[in-house]
C-alpha cells in the first residue's frame, strides 16, 4: 500500500461522456477505413497531435513580424501562405489565407455563418463560441453589439467590416499594434497577440496587462 | 476571364439547390459590389459529394453595406460585410 498517496482524496475519473449521432458516425467511418487499409490508426493519431500542436502561438508571431517589420507586413496583406511560409511555418494544410489589418478607423471581425471556417494551421482548433450559431448568426447582423459583449467597444466612426468565410479562404486579423510598445522586442510583441484579437473580437493586449 | 470585375454591381441569386451549397440564405437577393476576384476554385457543390469539383467557378469577394442587407441594422452606415460568393451564384445588378 502506498502511504504516501492518499486513495481516498481521489474522485475516480468516469468517462460519463455519451456519444453523439456524429461522433458515432465519425468513428464508424473511421474504423471501416482502417479495416480497409484506406488509412492507419497511426495516421489519424499524427493528423491529431500535429492538429493539437498548431496554437495561436503560431499567429503571434506573424503578427509581431508584421508590426516589426513593414516590408514583411506588406507582402502577408498581399499573399498571406507566401509571407508566413517565410517564417518556417507549415502552411500546406490551408487553402488560402488572406490577412486583414485592423486600424483606428477599420476593424474586422471574422465569422464562418454555414459551418466554423478557421486558420487552424496558424491559429490551431477553434474556440466553442467561434462556432456555436448564437455568435455565428449574430455578428452578422450586429456585430458592434456581439463586440461589445466581448468588452470591446467600439467608436462609432469605426467602419466595422464583418468577414463571413462562407468558400476557400481563410482570414487572419492582424490587430493594431498597442501604443507604448515602441521598446519592445518582436518576441514580447508576440506575447501581446492573443487568438481572440487575430479573430478580431478583441483588441491585442496593452503592455501593462489589459 | 472573369464575368464581372471590381466595382460591378451584383445581385446574389436566390435558390437552395438539393445538396449542398455556399451561399447563406441571408445574403441571397442582395445587392453588392465586387471588390476582389479571389481566383478560380473547385466548385463545392460537387467536392461535397467526392466530384472532381469541375468547372472550377470563379470566386469574388462581395462587399455590402450592413444597412442594405439588415433593415434593421443598428451600426454606422459605413459598416461593411464582405463575404466570399461563387460566379454562378452572381447576377448582374
Amino acid at each position: 500500500m502506498h502511504k504516501d498517496h492518499s486513495l481516498e482524496a481521489h474522485v475516480p475519473v468516469h468517462d460519463r461522456h455519451e456519444s453523439t449521432y456524429y461522433e458515432k458516425r465519425t468513428y464508424a467511418i473511421q474504423a471501416l477505413l482502417i479495416e480497409k487499409g484506406i488509412i492507419t490508426a497511426d495516421e489519424v493519431r499524427r493528423a491529431v497531435e500535429d492538429m493539437d500542436s498548431r496554437t495561436p502561438a503560431l499567429g503571434a508571431r506573424v503578427v509581431a513580424r508584421a508590426w516589426v517589420d513593414p516590408a514583411f507586413k506588406a507582402r502577408l496583406l498581399s499573399d498571406a501562405k507566401a509571407a508566413v511560409a517565410e517564417l518556417g511555418i507549415d502552411v500546406s494544410p490551408l487553402s488560402v489565407l488572406v490577412a486583414v489589418e485592423n486600424t483606428e478607423k477599420v476593424h474586422h471581425v471574422v465569422v464562418c455563418t454555414l459551418c466554423s471556417c478557421y486558420p487552424r494551421s496558424i491559429l490551431g482548433l477553434p474556440p466553442d463560441w467561434y462556432k456555436s450559431l448564437n455568435y455565428r448568426s449574430r455578428v452578422v447582423a450586429d456585430p458592434r453589439g456581439v463586440l461589445k459583449e466581448f468588452g470591446l467597444e467600439l467608436d462609432p466612426d469605426v467602419e466595422v467590416r464583418v468577414l463571413d468565410s462562407t468558400a476557400d479562404m481563410r482570414y487572419l486579423v492582424i490587430p493594431a499594434r498597442p501604443p507604448g510598445t515602441e521598446n519592445m522586442s518582436e518576441e514580447e510583441l508576440a506575447g501581446l497577440v492573443t487568438r481572440d484579437s487575430m479573430i478580431g473580437v478583441a483588441k491585442a493586449r496593452n503592455p501593462g496587462g489589459s | 476571364m472573369t464575368k464581372f470585375k471590381p466595382g460591378d454591381r451584383v445581385r446574389i441569386r436566390v435558390g437552395s439547390p438539393p445538396g449542398h451549397f455556399r451561399t447563406p440564405a441571408y445574403i441571397q437577393g442582395k445587392v453588392g459590389i465586387i471588390k476582389t476576384i479571389h481566383g478560380l476554385f473547385g466548385n463545392p457543390e460537387s467536392l461535397a459529394y467526392g466530384g472532381d469539383g469541375l468547372p472550377k467557378q470563379v470566386l469574388y469577394q462581395v462587399c455590402f453595406d450592413q444597412t442594405q442587407v439588415w433593415e434593421k441594422y443598428k451600426g454606422s452606415s459605413k459598416d461593411k460585410l464582405l463575404i466570399d460568393i461563387y460566379e454562378h451564384w452572381l447576377e448582374p445588378a
